[in-house]
C-alpha cells in the first residue's frame, strides 16, 4: 500500500514563507529538494484573480483560503482540569492552507522584535530583579540576540519588499520613524504608503499628547520593486481586501509575489500539493531522521519520502504536532515542568476603542493591510514593569484595513442588532467611525502548552493538537493599563460617541471572535536541550538533520505581529545550514 | 524625540499625499461629468413568491420569509431583507457547503451544552439547526402568542424574535444558537455580493455607501474627510 519514492537531499514540510525561504536558499546550493504541501496549489493567476477573489462571503466569512477544519483542527481548553473541545469552525485564529500558507492571507504587518524581547529574562533580572517575574511565568532568553539577527531581519525585509520609515539607523533616531525600534543597518526597502484620514487624526492627537506616531511598517508595496530573486511587486491600490484574501495585483508580500515563481524555475526544486505529512521517520539509532511519510491525496496512498535533511516548515501548530507524533524532543509536562516539545504556547492580546464622528467621512473601504499609524510609547522597552505591575508591552494603532460590511459594521452600543433601528443605524453610521486598538505581548506560562489530544483525531487517525491556554492576570493588567491610555487619546479627539471593547479581569479565552493568527511556542529555541526543543539554529537537539522553522521557536511571544521574526530566524538558520551543516552534518550547537 | 510643531507628521507620505491630491482634483472633475452612472440591467429574476426553494420546505420557507422581514424590515430608507432577496441567499447557503458543514470538523464526541466560549459544539450542521429549530419556535409561538410565527401580527413577531434572542424560548442545547445563526445569515445575505443570491441590485451597498468590488482607491487615500462619490459595482460587473 505505501510506496517509497526516490531519495532527496532535502524534504520541506509546508510551502509557506519559511518553506519557500528554505527551498530557495538551499536550491542555490544545488541540492535536490522536494517540498510537500498539504493544501492546493495557489498562484496569483488564476487563483487570486480579480474580481472573484474579493468576495467577502467566500473568503472573509467562509474562509475559502484557509485549512478546512474537516481536514485538521485543534482542540482547546483553558486549564488542565477542563476537557478540550475541537474548534469545529475557525474563530480566534485562521490557519492557512495551500502553497504560500498563511503568507497568502495575512495583512502584511511586518515588525522586528525589540532587542530586549530577545533576552527578556536577563533584561528583567538586570533592571528590576527576577522577583518581579510571577512564579508560573516561564519566560526566558532566546539563545540568539537581536544584534546577531539584524542582518537576517534586513534580508527578509528586502526579499519580502517591506515598506516603512526607519526610526533608528545604526543607533541614530530618525524623524518620522519609530524611535523605540531596535537599530537597523539601513532604511526599509520601500518608503511608506500614504495613510487614510483616521491615521492622520490619530497621529495628530497622539503627537499633541507627546507620543511618537509613525506609519505602520509592512508588506504592502508602495512602488514598483524588484527583489534579489528577480521577483517584482507593484504599488498597492488600497482595494480594501487584504487579510483573508490573496492579493490579485502583486502588491502584498507573499511567498508567491517574492520567492515562489523564481524558485519554481530551479530544476533541482520540486513540490507536491495534496501531500499531508503524517510523521517524520527515524533511523534505527534514533539520532537522525530518514525522511517523512505523507499521504498523497491524488494516489490515495501513503508515501515514504527519504531525505538527508528534513525541514518542518508548517505552521506552528502542525510543527509541534509533527514533533510530538514523531518523537522529536521530550514532550513537555506542565505538572513537573520537565520536557520541552509543546512548551510555552503563546498568543497575543488585543483591545480597542471605537469612535464615531457623525459629520466626518472615513471611507472605511479604502484600506491596505498595513494602513495605519502606530505609537510604541507603551511598548516593551518603554514600560517600567516594576512600577506598572505587569510584564509586557503593546503598540497602539489606528488601522483601516477593510470596510467590508458583513464583518465591519461598528455601531454605537445603543443601536439594536436588528429591526428598523438597525437598518437606519447602518446608514447613519457606516463610514463615520474609526478606532484605536492595541496589539500586546503574551508571556509564557507553565500551564500554557500544546500536547496531543486524548480523544479527538484527524481523518488519518492521528490525535489533534490540544492547546491549553487562558488569559493570565499579568496580561489582563496590561490590557487595563492600555485601555486607560487609549481612552485618554480617544477622548481628546472629542468623538460624538466613544465605546471600548477590552477584556476584563473575568475574561476567559473565547474561541469565537477572530483575534490574531499569532500562535507561538511549542518548538521553542533553547541554549540547552533542557530549555529548548531546537537549538539556536532551529535544529532539533536530538535529531541533528531535522530543522524546525516558524513562530513555534518563540521562547515567549513578542508584542508584535510575528512574521518579521519568523522570516529573520529562517534566514539565520538557513545561513547556518549553508555555511556549516552541509559541510559537516552534525549538531550545530 | 518630539516633532517640532511645524514639521509635517510623515514627510514622505505627505509628499505622496500632495501628489494624490493633484490627481484627485482631476478625478473629481471626471466624476462630476459622468455621474450618476446608469444602472446596468439586473439579471431577470423571478419574483420572490415564485422562487422554488432548494432546501426549505414550504412551511420553513414561510417562516424564513416572515422572520427576515422583521430582522431587516422593508419600511424606511433602504431595502428590507425581502427586497434584498435574503431568503434566496439563505436557501442557497443551507443547500451548499455551509449548510452541510462540509468544511467543518464534525466528528464526535459532541458536547452541545459546553460553555459558549468553545464555539460550535452541536452535532448538527447549520441546515439541521434550521430544520430542528423552526418547528420548536413555531410551536412556542403557537402556545404563547396564538399562531405559528408566520401567522402572527408584526408586533407579535417582533416580540417573539426578541424573546428568542433573549433565550426565553426553551431550546435544546443542540439548537440554542438558532437566533444568532439566523441573524448572521440574514446580514450575510443583505451585505454579500449579489452573486450569492441576496443584496439584490446591490441596494444594501447603496444604502450604506459601500462601493463593492470597485477595489481601486489609490487616488482617494489622501482625500481626507471627503465622502467617496461612486456607487457600487458587483463581481459580475453590475453597477448601481
Amino acid at each position: 500500500m505505501a510506496r517509497t519514492d526516490a531519495k532527496k537531499d532535502v524534504v520541506i514540510v509546508g510551502l509557506g514563507w519559511t518553506g519557500a525561504i528554505m527551498g530557495m536558499e538551499l536550491a542555490q546550493e544545488g541540492l535536490e529538494i522536494l517540498a510537500l504541501e498539504r493544501g492546493p496549489n495557489r498562484e496569483t493567476v488564476p487563483e487570486m484573480r480579480y474580481p472573484n477573489m474579493i468576495d467577502e462571503l467566500s473568503q472573509g466569512e467562509r474562509h475559502n483560503m484557509m485549512l478546512r477544519p474537516a481536514q485538521s483542527t485543534v482542540t482547546i481548553r483553558r486549564n488542565l482540569n477542563e476537557t478540550a473541545l475541537p474548534m469545529r469552525k475557525w474563530g480566534s485564529f485562521l490557519l492557512g492552507n495551500g502553497v504560500g500558507g498563511s503568507g497568502v492571507h495575512w495583512n502584511g504587518q511586518n515588525w522586528r522584535p525589540q532587542p530586549i524581547e530577545m533576552q527578556l529574562r536577563s533584561h528583567i533580572r538586570d533592571t528590576w530583579g527576577e522577583e518581579i517575574i510571577p512564579e508560573d511565568m516561564t519566560i526566558g532568553d532566546y539563545p540568539v540576540t537581536y544584534d546577531e539577527l539584524e542582518p537576517y531581519f534586513d534580508r527578509f525585509e528586502r526579499v519580502a519588499g517591506i515598506t516603512g520609515a526607519a526610526g533608528n539607523i545604526n543607533g541614530e533616531v530618525q524623524e518620522g520613524g519609530n524611535p523605540f525600534e531596535g537599530w537597523r543597518s539601513g532604511d526599509y526597502p520601500m518608503p511608506p504608503l500614504p495613510v487614510t484620514y483616521n491615521g492622520i487624526k490619530f497621529a495628530e492627537a497622539a503627537r499633541a499628547m507627546g507620543y511618537h506616531p509613525f506609519l505602520r511598517p509592512g508588506g504592502n508595496a508602495s512602488t514598483s520593486y524588484v527583489n534579489e530573486y528577480g521577483m517584482q511587486m507593484g504599488a498597492c491600490n488600497f482595494c480594501g481586501f487584504c487579510e483573508r484574501y490573496g492579493c490579485y495585483q502583486y502588491s502584498k508580500s507573499s511567498p508567491q509575489t517574492t520567492i515562489l515563481a523564481a524558485l519554481f524555475r530551479k530544476p533541482n526544486f520540486s513540490y507536491r500539493t495534496g501531500a499531508e505529512v503524517l510523521r517524520v521517520e527515524m533511523a534505527a539509532d534514533g539520532q537522525t531522521a530518514t525522511g517523512v511519510t505523507y499521504f498523497d491525496e491524488e494516489a490515495g496512498e501513503e508515501v515514504f519520502q527519504p531525505a538527508d535533511i528534513v525541514i518542518l516548515a508548517a505552521y506552528q501548530i502542525e510543527n509541534v504536532r509533527l514533533m510530538l507524533l514523531s518523537g522529536i524532543g521530550t514532550p513537555y509536562d506542565p505538572v513537573s515542568g520537565q520536557g520541552v516539545t509543546g512548551k510555552n504556547y503563546g498568543y497575543q492580546i488585543t483591545g480597542s476603542t471605537s469612535m464615531f464622528f457623525r459629520d466626518e467621512h472615513f471611507n472605511p473601504f479604502i484600506g491596505s493591510g498595513i494602513n495605519g499609524v502606530c505609537i510604541d510609547d507603551f511598548g516593551m522597552s518603554a514600560n517600567d514593569f516594576g512600577a506598572l505591575g505587569f510584564i509586557g508591552g503593546a503598540y497602539i494603532s489606528s488601522a483601516q484595513t477593510n470596510g467590508q460590511p458583513i464583518r465591519s459594521m461598528p455601531l454605537p452600543q445603543d443601536t439594536p442588532a436588528w429591526g428598523a433601528e438597525w437598518k437606519s443605524g447602518i446608514a447613519e453610521w457606516y463610514g463615520h467611525q474609526m478606532s484605536i486598538g492595541h496589539h500586546g505581548s503574551v508571556m509564557s506560562y507553565r500551564g500554557h502548552y500544546c500536547d496531543l489530544d486524548p480523544t479527538y483525531r484527524d481523518r488519518h487517525g492521528r490525535p489533534l493538537m490540544r492547546i491549553t491556554f487562558d488569559w493570565h492576570p499579568n496580561e489582563l493588567r496590561m490590557n487595563a493599563y492600555l485601555k486607560e491610555k487609549i481612552e485618554e487619546i480617544a477622548r481628546s479627539m472629542q468623538p460624538d460617541v466613544m465605546q471600548s471593547s477590552y477584556k476584563d479581569y473575568n475574561s476567559r479565552y473565547d474561541v469565537r471572535p477572530y483575534q490574531t493568527t499569532h500562535n507561538t511556542g511549542g518548538t521553542i529555541m533553547g541554549a540547552t536541550p533542557e530549555t529548548g526543543a531546537v537549538n539556536r539554529y532551529l535544529q532539533a537537539w536530538d535529531k541533528h538533520n531535522v530543522f524546525v522553522t516558524g513562530a513555534g521557536a518563540f521562547v515567549q511571544n513578542t508584542q508584535y505581529n510575528p512574521t518579521g521574526l519568523v522570516g529573520g530566524l529562517a534566514y539565520w538558520a538557513v545561513d547556518a545550514i549553508r555555511r556549516q551543516y552541509l559541510r559537516n552534518p552534525g549538531p550545530l550547537a | 524625540m518630539t516633532f517640532p510643531p511645524e514639521a509635517p507628521l510623515f514627510p514622505p507620505a505627505s509628499r505622496a499625499r500632495r501628489q494624490f491630491l493633484q490627481v484627485s482634483a482631476a478625478s473629481l472633475a471626471m466624476v462630476g461629468l459622468s455621474a450618476p452612472f446608469p444602472a446596468m440591467a439586473q439579471a431577470d429574476l423571478p419574483p420572490l413568491e415564485d422562487y422554488a426553494p432548494e432546501f426549505f420546505t414550504p412551511g420553513e420557507w414561510a417562516f424564513v420569509l416572515a422572520a427576515v422581514a422583521r430582522l431587516i424590515p422593508s419600511e424606511g430608507a433602504g431595502p428590507g431583507a425581502i427586497e434584498a432577496r435574503v431568503p434566496v441567499f439563505i436557501d442557497r447557503q443551507l443547500d451548499g457547503n455551509f449548510g452541510q458543514a462540509s468544511d467543518w470538523y464534525m466528528a464526535g464526541p459532541h458536547q452541545a451544552d459546553a460553555a459558549p466560549e468553545f464555539g460550535w459544539q452541536t452535532p448538527l450542521s447549520p441546515a439541521e439547526v434550521y430544520r430542528a429549530a423552526i418547528p420548536v419556535f413555531d410551536d412556542w409561538c403557537r402556545d404563547t402568542l396564538g399562531a405559528p410565527f408566520a401567522g402572527l401580527e408584526t408586533e407579535a413577531q417582533d416580540e417573539a424574535l426578541t424573546r428568542l434572542e433573549a433565550e426565553e424560548v426553551p431550546l435544546a442545547p443542540e439548537i440554542r444558537d438558532f437566533f444568532k445563526i439566523l441573524l448572521a445569515n440574514t446580514k450575510e445575505g443583505y451585505f454579500s455580493d449579489p452573486i450569492h443570491g441576496g443584496n439584490h441590485g446591490m441596494a444594501a451597498w447603496v444604502h450604506i455607501g459601500f462601493p463593492g468590488a470597485r477595489a481601486h482607491y489609490l487616488d482617494w487615500v489622501g482625500q481626507h474627510n471627503v465622502r467617496y462619490p461612486l456607487g457600487p459595482v458587483s463581481i459580475s460587473g453590475e453597477r448601481a
